[in-house]
């Protein structure tokens, strides 16, 4: 290495002078000036947006956030399968996050982290770094494509999409449905667990049909589940599909996809080849990658272990990893994310006066289910803190609707309404 | 628990802040944080869903043992009175209380 630190430094401040910076220079520049203690978030799902603004709300401001995004907005993928069925439009889910910014003080830096430094305590980004006195990483899930042969990210975003993150491949699956000619095959991939959202396969059969019994009746929804049965709300889905799109639903258990051909749209399980007319294949997941940066991902080398006092990662101190990326025996939901991200928060804004957090900690969980335009149905759970299991245990009392309605329905639309608010305004 | 809350109200140009000190139960707060996916932040409901910021103490405590008896019928909210004690129940009906009904 020529350059000592203070060359690139210089450099840096040089590029910034005259307007333009090699990025090499660049790399060693903080990228929003530290005041006194800072939580950088990486990000700004349920869970990283949350968080944000708790530790802000919760400190009265006094703790510097800096939140990190790829993402120009926040797009909803709770409620999302809607816009399969056509109740509502991809528009309907994308928020701002500009009140974060304006109303909280939250700092966003729009890009992705390239790397972690748990020692020097920085994240790196193509264009500088940002250092804290505590990180925490809300990765999301990412697809393990490998899993399945012939499948990838660009013929995922092209062709055979997941549409398991909502935004463009939620578009592109619903035009495919539009181009479908009646008399087609939808086929549906679910993966083994555990995945994002539990129900959210099978409430997505449920809105692909809806779709299909009013603009294509002579259609069918095949769903290729790798589980050995209906994961989550299984009387009712079997219900929804019964009553409501009789004949239209078949459901085909332990039928693990393992490879696609992309060109004739064909679906390659242990026991069959599907040819369909719109493929919709839903691959493994793991924690986000970003979680590998700092070797997060300890358990299975796809989740991420951490203390549920304060989501502290078990590999790392000052590193606390919340939502879809954390082993527990929690659902993989919105809500679930948020609550964590709130517990999270809490507990830095102890940690970080030298106090403990709450050691107690309970946190609830409710998802809706959209089986059709307007009716829905929802399993909710609480969540205690034990001491015991040092895990989060599910409280005596919760479970599912007795049946599907439309009061449901509505109450979905104010649940998605709320929890919005709750995360970004 | 809570002997006091310090309640600091600026008022200006139609523009009002609160600012909580000391004596707020956090974990009251906290478990009450998990209620707002659909009752709102601090249980100021933005719309459909009932605002329980502001409810009467007595009136929290009566609903949320009627939901857990069974007394009153609910679609979900007998599933969630069921995950807490009756003393957890107090300490959400208190931290719902102390909110400012806007």
């Amino acid at each position: 290495m020529s350059f000592s630190r203070r060359d690139l430094l210089k450099a840096g401040i040089a590029g910034i002078a005259i307007g333009s910076f090699p990025s090499l220079a660049f790399a060693s520049s903080e990228l929003v000036k530290k005041k006194g203690q800072r939580v950088v978030v990486v990000g700004g799902g349920f869970g990283g947006a949350t968080a944000a603004k708790y530790l802000r709300k919760w400190s009265n401001n006094k703790i510097e956030v800096v939140l990190v995004e790829r993402n120009t907005s926040f797009i909803s993928c709770p409620m999302s399968n809607t816009v399969l069925g056509g109740s509502r439009k991809i528009e309907d889910l994308t928020m701002s996050y500009d009140t974060l910014q304006k109303k909280y003080g939250v700092k966003l830096v729009k890009g992705e982290v390239t790397a972690i430094d748990p020692d020097k305590k920085t994240v790196m980004l193509a264009d500088g770094h940002l250092s804290y006195d505590r990180l925490i990483v809300s990765p999301g899930v990412d697809f393990m494509f490998d899993k399945v042969e012939g499948l990838d990210a660009q013929v995922a975003s092209e062709s055979i999409p997941h549409a398991w993150k909502a935004g463009a491949q939620t578009v592109l699956l619903r035009k495919q449905l539009e181009q479908m000619a009646d008399g087609g095959v939808f086929a549906l991939a679910i993966p083994k667990g555990p995945y994002r959202c539990p129900p959210g396969p099978y409430e997505r059969a449920c809105q692909v049909a809806s779709y299909l019994k009013e603009h294509k009746p002579k259609s069918k929804v095949l769903v290729l589940d790798a589980n050995p049965d209906i994961v989550s709300k299984k009387g009712l889905f079997m219900a929804a599909w019964n009553e409501l799109y009789p004949g239209m639903v078949e459901y085909r258990p332990n039928s693990m996809v393992m490879g696609v051909d992309v060109a004739s749209k064909t679906a390659k399980t242990e026991f069959e080849d599907v040819k369909a007319d719109v493929l919709n294949v839903i691959p493994p997941m793991r924690s986000g990658v970003v979680a590998d940066m700092a070797g997060l991902a300890n358990v299975d080398a796809r989740w991420c272990g951490v203390d549920f006092l304060s989501y502290e990662s078990k590999v790392h101190q000052n590193i606390h990893v919340i939502g879809d990326a954390v082993s527990a025996a929690l659902p993989k939901s919105g809500h679930m994310a948020t609550s964590q991200a709130k517990i999270c928060a809490a507990a830095i804004i102890e940690m970080m006066s030298g106090k403990q957090p709450d050691q107690a900690p309970i946190i609830a969980n409710t998802c809706y289910s959209m089986v059709s335009s307007d009716e829905a149905m929802h399993v909710a759970n609480v969540y205690h803190f034990n001491a015991e299991k040092m895990a989060m245990v599910s409280a005596e009392g919760g479970g599912v609707s007795a049946k599907r309605s439309e009061m449901e329905g509505a109450f979905a639309g104010y649940w998605l309404k709320n929890i919005l608010n709750d995360v970004l305004l | 628990m809570i002997s006091f809350r310090i309640l600091l109200i600026f008022i200006g140009l139609g523009l009002c802040s609160v600012a909580q000190a000391a004596g707020v139960d956090k974990h009251a707060r906290n478990m009450a944080a998990s209620c707002s996916a659909c009752h709102g932040t601090d249980g100021y409901s933005e719309g459909g869903m009932p605002v329980i910021a502001g409810m009467d103490k007595a009136l929290f405590v009566a609903t949320m043992k009627q939901f857990k008896s069974g007394a009153r019928p609910a679609t979900v909210m007998h599933q969630h009175a069921k995950g807490y004690s009756d003393e957890q129940i107090e300490m959400l009906a208190k931290f719902f209380a102390a909110q400012k009904r806007k």
